[in-house]
């Protein structure tokens, strides 16, 4: 319909409506208990003398301890790196129709998915009792790379082996989620236009796939960043290491394992700034309005709020 | 070169144990454009994705422009088609569906290019200025730049349509291009395929649009059952249709 059409109808515009909103006792309620209940935590934390701020303050930035953050985040970076892309090819491994492809894929994830983080890393770090030699070659056969393990495995391969190839088994599920989570009619169309399956899976359904996996992968990095921690059994010297190391001789257990605390969260902040810009990028084109930023969500826990399902 | 497009003989397809072709026989010639009618879960969708491989034949032969489809026959035996080859034929095959199947990631110019960019190693710049012609050609000149989800259904479907043709087929196949569209949509779209017979383009249509099929189609084809039941010029199976089964059909859908 035209505007002038409109205006010939209505040529009066109404007052907007102005009412008086429903009085929500409930909502002032719950949110004094819950000031309350944050008040007297932050009383706690502020006025225990056993949390040992100032020892906080003075080991926040101790090299140490700065040296074992940047050994996570580097970690975390390589593993996750190598984890997508094993997981990629784990997961169109077991989507091939190829039956051998399927189930190598399908065993790979059902053993390293289904032993503990932790044996795995002691595991690695132990390979050369199992293999007191590498030699890569022709099974029974020639072989033409030899190599000592004891100069692959060091205490930094070791986490890193357990790490990536743990990470891929759990990125194989995820990125399958996301494939077949993309509509079949995708592919066809794509095929009558006489893309091969490759092409298929890079620019059509990869792409669309990438919504599904991003928020998990979030998930993942997290869980690695944290879990880097248990890699101290085999003695990499990552955070948690630093940490323990340090109140393994001043006694300041608490303090340190807030310092500690502190990093990770601030990693893991990183972390979630990192998924954000990404899933926004990989969101283009699947929505018809921009999503709320954080601004407006906030603004709108204001004003009225009463209608609409959320 | 022969004047035959396509070439169905006897073609039989099975899903497991349900036979949904039974026995299918038809030329298409070059130029010619079918109109394949029929109720839901006669055949005729699957017959179409037959045309360019995309459902495999149990039996009989069924060819494309002299060359069978996803197979090659040499000393009197079949041989299976690398997918590589099934692919560089599709690329010869326009086909239109009934949900558009855009891509939601791309904008429309960049669902047009992506074939022939990829497949046909063209130019960006030599695609793009392509593609815009053929947007233009369907009536979508101011969106370029949109993605599918800012676009109406006819809209989408004239991308589509845009899209199948960037890669200069040599036959067009629709899937009930129109049924997903609001009544108000479907006259834009059948507009566009209504000039794209007029230019010359051979199709094979599969839809429900009688007023379409009548002034447009030079054949029309009413399947039943995994058969064909009857197939003439318009005015013979619409206008004085042989067989009761078409003539109840007609006489739902009219």
């Amino acid at each position: 319909m035209d505007q002038t059409e409109l205006t010939q109808i209505a040529p009066e515009r109404p007052d907007d409506i102005k009412a008086v909103p429903v009085r929500r006792p409930g909502r002032w309620l719950g949110a004094f208990i819950v000031l309350v209940i944050a008040a007297s935590i932050v009383r706690a934390v502020v006025t225990n003398k056993n949390f040992g701020w100032s020892v906080v303050g003075q080991y926040l930035f101790d090299h140490r301890i700065i040296s074992g953050a940047i050994a996570v985040l580097y970690m975390t970076a390589l593993a996750m790196v190598v984890g997508v892309i094993l997981g990629t090819i784990l997961a169109i491994m077991r989507l091939s129709p190829n039956p051998v492809l399927k189930t190598a894929s399908w065993l790979y994830i059902w053993f390293f998915r289904g032993t503990p983080l932790l044996v795995q890393f002691v595991f690695w770090f132990n390979i050369k009792a199992l293999f007191p030699h590498i030699d890569l070659g022709v099974p029974f056969g020639p072989s033409f790379i030899h190599a000592d393990p004891n100069s692959v495995i060091t205490v930094f391969g070791a986490a890193f082996l357990a790490l990536s190839t743990n990470e891929g088994a759990y990125m194989a599920e995820v990125v399958r989620a996301g494939i077949i989570s993309v509509p079949e009619g995708q592919s066809e169309a794509a095929a009558s236009l006489g893309l091969n399956r490759l092409q298929i899976m890079r620019k059509v359904v990869l792409p669309q796939a990438m919504r599904v996996i991003l928020p998990p992968t979030g998930n993942e990095t997290i869980s690695m960043l944290k879990n880097i921690s248990i890699a101290s059994v085999i003695g990499f010297a990552e955070l948690y290491y630093q940490a323990s190391d340090i109140y393994a001789q001043n006694y300041e257990t608490i303090p340190l394992l807030i310092v500690a605390s502190i990093w990770y969260l601030a990693l893991t902040s990183i972390a979630y700034v990192g998924q954000y810009f990404l899933e926004r990028k990989v969101g283009q084109g699947f929505s018809r309005s921009q999503q709320a930023t954080m601004k407006e969500r906030w603004l709108s826990l204001g004003a009225g709020g009463g209608g609409g399902l959320r | 070169m022969s004047d035959v497009m396509v070439k169905a003989e006897g073609v039989h397809k099975r899903f497991g144990a349900n036979e949904v072709l039974k026995g299918i026989t038809l030329t298409v010639d070059r130029g010619e454009v079918m109109c394949l009618l029929g109720p839901s879960g006669s055949g005729k969708s699957t017959f179409l994705r037959c045309i360019n491989h995309l459902e495999k034949i149990n039996s009989g032969r069924l060819s494309v422009d002299g060359e069978l489809v996803g197979y090659r026959e040499a000393n009197g035996k079949l041989y299976e088609l690398h997918e590589r080859v099934v692919a560089q034929k599709r690329q010869e095959i326009g086909m239109v569906f009934q949900s558009f199947n855009l891509f939601p990631h791309m904008t429309a110019l960049q669902n047009v290019t992506l074939a022939p960019t990829l497949v046909r190693r063209r130019g960006r710049e030599e695609a793009e200025r392509r593609a815009c012609e053929l947007l233009d050609r369907v009536g979508l000149k101011d969106k370029y730049h949109a993605h599918p989800v800012a676009l109406s259904g006819g809209q989408q479907q004239r991308v589509a349509i845009a899209r199948a043709l960037a890669m200069d087929p040599k036959l067009m196949l629709f899937d009930e291009p129109t049924s997903a569209l609001d009544p108000e949509l479907v006259g834009e779209v059948l507009d566009v395929m209504r000039d794209l017979a007029r230019s010359g383009m051979t199709m094979v249509v599969v839809t429900h649009e009688i007023g379409f099929a009548r002034e447009v189609a030079d054949t029309v084809v009413f399947m039943d059952g995994g058969v064909v039941v009857e197939a003439g010029s318009p005015a013979e199976v619409l206008g004085a249709p042989k067989h009761e089964r078409t003539r109840s059909f007609l006489s739902k859908v009219l």
